[in-house]
């Protein structure tokens, strides 16, 4: 069901005609509509994140500058866009010839089966397109009432913490609640007389025996902890935090929620960039070639266009081609039926390599992948020692002598974990709140959970200044530098960095 | 977008202020001037994110390679650190015109506008190609004008036919590019650079006055249509010489800074018709004058020529080791130290560098 009018009579026929190869091919799409828009639109929508409205900020135009600049001296070109919404929008591009217009659309009706079905797309919003237009409208409403470099300021503190959310909470419903406001209730327990039995002055040592009273002040203190011990676990969702006890005005605790949600929002794309193009790849090259295959005068162009997709320099790591070639093993391994207890057991190379049950479980396999995995389960469940080596993948490492990357393995047992810890956390660190009242005096420490890799520093440093204007109070964050475990602090006027 | 973009180029144009200084002495700019405009480096603006840092920890990449062999051009995964021994080095670039740099050196130096002399009565043809007529050369012919025409027949035949869209243009169809001639005011203004290229002059001393003069051309060149520029390098004796001679050439020997001042004095005479023209002289040594007798000859050509023909003289004298700096002392002696005909400035080094702009531009003459 393709309504639009933008698209040329000729092309309008390729989308009906290609939605119904992709649903032959078993893909279930969103209605989706297609926009023709030229170079200078398609920058537009890009910059924006694939919408046609969000809300004033200079960094659109900064990317608006960058990709109009790299399209112009021919760097970049951006083939289509597609937005994660019912009904779903994508935009193809006008000056694109018609085999790229083809492989583009088919590539889309990938992506859209993907958004639609995939679990970890599950939770997001599926009228970001309105709501995106919403948030506009509201910061707009904030610029006229507040005045624009107020919120342009606010903006960039927001933005800058955009990525401390808790990827895995919209899966996770029964824990969230929201917080009540922060009160002052450890004052009840100060200068509280210990808690004593009633006596009479002469029974007293004897009612309220010494060690009586230590296991009451111990139970005070205890008490008294567990109430500072604020959030009584750690809390991922940094912004969620921020929004329910930082002493924000109205405005600004709005602004914050709209960038969390848009956080949010992304943070599936995120999470399944390999598999949602490798699945869009998929389907665009077995549409163009087996279910509805491209005329033979197409196929050079077609050829030229899917080589450009899935290249990748030399050494690199393109998630379009990675995607694409695990899927193809999936397709393979479950077709023949290699799988199961016995293929696994099987450790003579050449019985596996010519294993065929003819099971022809592929399909079935792979929307089964589709359906359930992201990025860090796919490559766990389906890179195994055989695609390792047929593809050639290597663990490269820095070398200080030649200060160059140079190969260090081949080893699988080593790469596999590797990229594994790439992709965790879409290749953020992960950043909790430890402590909302340190010392007691209402300071915020942040932990970085530190997995080999440090911060950078000065990006650390501005992220606390930035911090520190939402909480209004000295701010901390608990990383590892170079081995060595620091506090690096704001105190709203100058960093500083403390041994722990 | 279109507030967006602006709010950016705010942005960029705040950093760039506040860099100028940094940019003034460092030379980053020059020579990075395309045609009108500039591409200028700054230091990445970006939303600061809690990150990882320079990995050198590495990655997993894809492809041929015994251990031990160097990966692609030393950046692997893009978005994933980069090679390099320098951290941050990701940097933006921006194109600015020429005339928004000036304007904004104008605004950070808060110099005045100049008020041009002269008669503005040079004007030159310029070719436009802004009109279309039906006859031409097939070179220039207009395609899609050409098509539209032969569309529109077709039409009005009847003999289009939308599913086979067919059109040959005929010979009537046939459209192509004219010109128009335009006048336009031209070069009004002329800038005379002289130096000492005695031996004493170093290269540390050439590139100062390179920037320097190259921020006072983007100056003067906003301030007038066209501008000529014109170089004279001398030590015993002058001779003029491209821009690119004049920067890089190392002579040696004495130094007779009348003779610059009489070749310059003849190219006045030769080209620049004082009333038609606005004429710059700057002139740059490091002070050593071989005698006393050439100083004098020196105050005499600016008294009797130089000075009344020009908008402007300035002499920069850019410290050296050897320079004794004595002409600036005979300069002051002879004029006076608040001469309004004469703008003098010592550049001890390169942060000196702007305010010598601000004193040579900043009497708006």
């Amino acid at each position: 069901m393709i309504h639009n009018t933008q698209l040329t009579p000729e092309l309008r026929d390729i989308a009906s005609q290609l939605l119904e190869a992709a649903r032959k091919a078993g893909l279930d799409v969103f209605d989706t509509i297609f926009e023709l828009v030229d170079y200078k639109q398609l920058n537009e929508i890009a910059a924006y994140g694939g919408f046609p409205t969000r809300y004033p900020h200079w960094r659109f135009g900064m990317d608006y500058e960058r990709l109009s600049k790299s399209y112009t001296y021919g760097l970049s070109v951006i083939y289509e866009m597609v937005i994660n919404n019912d009904p779903c929008y994508a935009y193809l591009l006008r000056a694109n010839n018609l085999v790229s217009q083809k492989t583009v659309i088919a590539h889309v009706f990938g992506h859209c089966d993907f958004f639609k079905n995939n679990y970890w797309f599950s939770k997001t919003n599926r009228k970001m397109l309105d709501q995106m237009a919403n948030h506009a409208s509201i910061v707009r409403r904030y610029i006229e009432d507040v005045g624009h470099d107020e919120v342009e300021d606010f903006l960039d503190c927001c933005l800058s913490l955009e990525n401390l959310i808790d990827i895995y909470s919209p899966f996770n419903q029964a824990t969230r609640k929201t917080g009540p406001k922060m009160e002052d209730e450890d004052e009840v327990f100060r200068g509280e007389p210990v808690h004593k039995l009633q006596s009479k002055k002469y029974m007293d040592s004897y009612i309220n025996p010494k060690e009586f009273l230590d296991q009451q002040v111990q139970k005070q203190e205890e008490k008294v902890k567990k109430k500072k011990s604020f959030p009584e676990q750690l809390e991922r969702d940094v912004l969620k935090f921020l929004m329910d006890y930082a002493p924000l005005s109205n405005w600004q605790r709005r602004l914050l929620g709209i960038i969390r949600d848009e956080s949010y929002y992304f943070s599936p794309q995120g999470q399944t960039k390999i598999l949602n193009e490798g699945w869009a790849t998929y389907w665009h090259s077995r549409m163009m070639t087996e279910i509805h295959p491209l005329q033979d005068s197409e196929i050079i162009d077609y050829c030229d266009q899917h080589s450009g997709v899935v290249a990748a320099a030399p050494g690199q790591l393109n998630p379009y081609k990675l995607g694409l070639e695990l899927l193809r093993h999936i397709k393979k391994r479950w077709d023949r039926g290699q799988f199961g207890i016995d293929y696994i057991n099987c450790d003579d190379p050449k019985k596996r390599a010519e294993w065929d049950t003819k099971a022809g479980l592929g399909d079935q396999k792979l929307f089964e992948v589709r359906r359930i995995h992201n990025d860090i389960t796919f490559i766990d469940a389906f890179l195994d020692e055989d695609f390792c080596h047929e593809h050639k993948l290597f663990l490269y490492d820095f070398d200080r002598r030649t200060n160059k990357y140079v190969i260090s393995d081949r080893e699988f047992g080593k790469i596999k974990p590797q990229l594994l810890s790439q992709l965790t956390n879409f290749g953020q660190p992960i950043i909790c709140v430890k402590d909302g009242n340190f010392k007691n005096r209402n300071e915020l420490v942040l932990e970085h959970l530190h997995e080999g890799t440090d911060l950078k520093h000065e990006f650390t440093l501005e992220c606390l200044r930035n911090l520190y204007k939402i909480w209004q109070r000295p701010v901390h964050i608990e990383t590892i530098i170079e081995e060595g475990k620091r506090r690096v602090s704001f105190d709203g006027s100058s960093h500083s960095v403390e041994k722990m | 977008m279109e507030s967006d973009l602006n709010r950016f180029r705010k942005i960029v144009r705040g950093k760039i202020k506040k860099e100028l200084r940094r940019f003034i002495s460092s030379g980053d700019l020059v020579g990075r001037q395309g045609n009108k405009r500039i591409t200028i480096p700054l230091p990445r603006i970006d939303i600061p994110h809690f990150s990882f840092g320079n990995r050198e920890k590495g990655g997993v990449g894809q492809g041929e390679g015994d251990v031990g062999d160097q990966v692609g051009q030393g950046q692997p995964q893009p978005g994933q650190g980069e090679a390099g021994d320098q951290e941050g080095q990701h940097s933006l670039e921006v194109d600015v015109s020429l005339e928004e740099l000036a304007q904004i050196l104008g605004e950070e130096l808060a110099l005045p506008n100049i008020q041009p002399r002269g008669k503005e009565n040079l004007e030159d043809k310029k070719y436009r190609y802004s009109g279309v007529l039906k006859q031409g050369p097939e070179s220039l012919k207009h395609f899609k004008r050409t098509y539209k025409e032969a569309l529109k027949r077709s039409i009005a035949n009847g003999d289009y036919d939308p599913d086979n869209p067919i059109i040959i243009p005929i010979k009537d169809d046939k459209r192509f590019r004219s010109y128009r001639i335009t006048h336009e005011k031209v070069a009004n203004a002329v800038i005379i650079y002289m130096m000492d290229v005695s031996g004493s002059m170093g290269d540390e001393q050439k590139e100062i006055v390179r920037l320097t003069s190259f921020w006072l051309d983007t100056w003067l060149s906003t301030q007038y249509n066209g501008i000529e520029r014109r170089y004279i390098i001398h030590d015993a004796t002058a001779r003029e010489v491209d821009s690119d001679t004049f920067y890089k050439t190392k002579e040696s020997g004495g130094t007779l800074i009348s003779s610059a001042y009489k070749l310059a004095m003849k190219l006045v005479e030769d080209h620049f018709n004082p009333s038609e023209w606005n004429i710059y002289l700057f002139h740059f040594s490091d002070g050593d004058n071989w005698s006393g007798n050439d100083t004098a000859d020196c105050m005499k050509i600016l008294e009797s020529t130089l000075l009344p023909v020009s908008n402007m003289f300035c002499y920069g004298q850019v410290e050296s080791r050897y320079g004794s700096g004595q002409f600036l002392r005979d300069l002051h002696k002879h004029f006076g130290e608040q001469n309004e005909r004469i703008t003098t400035c010592q550049i001890k080094d390169r942060e000196a560098i702007m305010d010598a702009l601000k004193v040579f531009l900043g009497k708006g003459k």
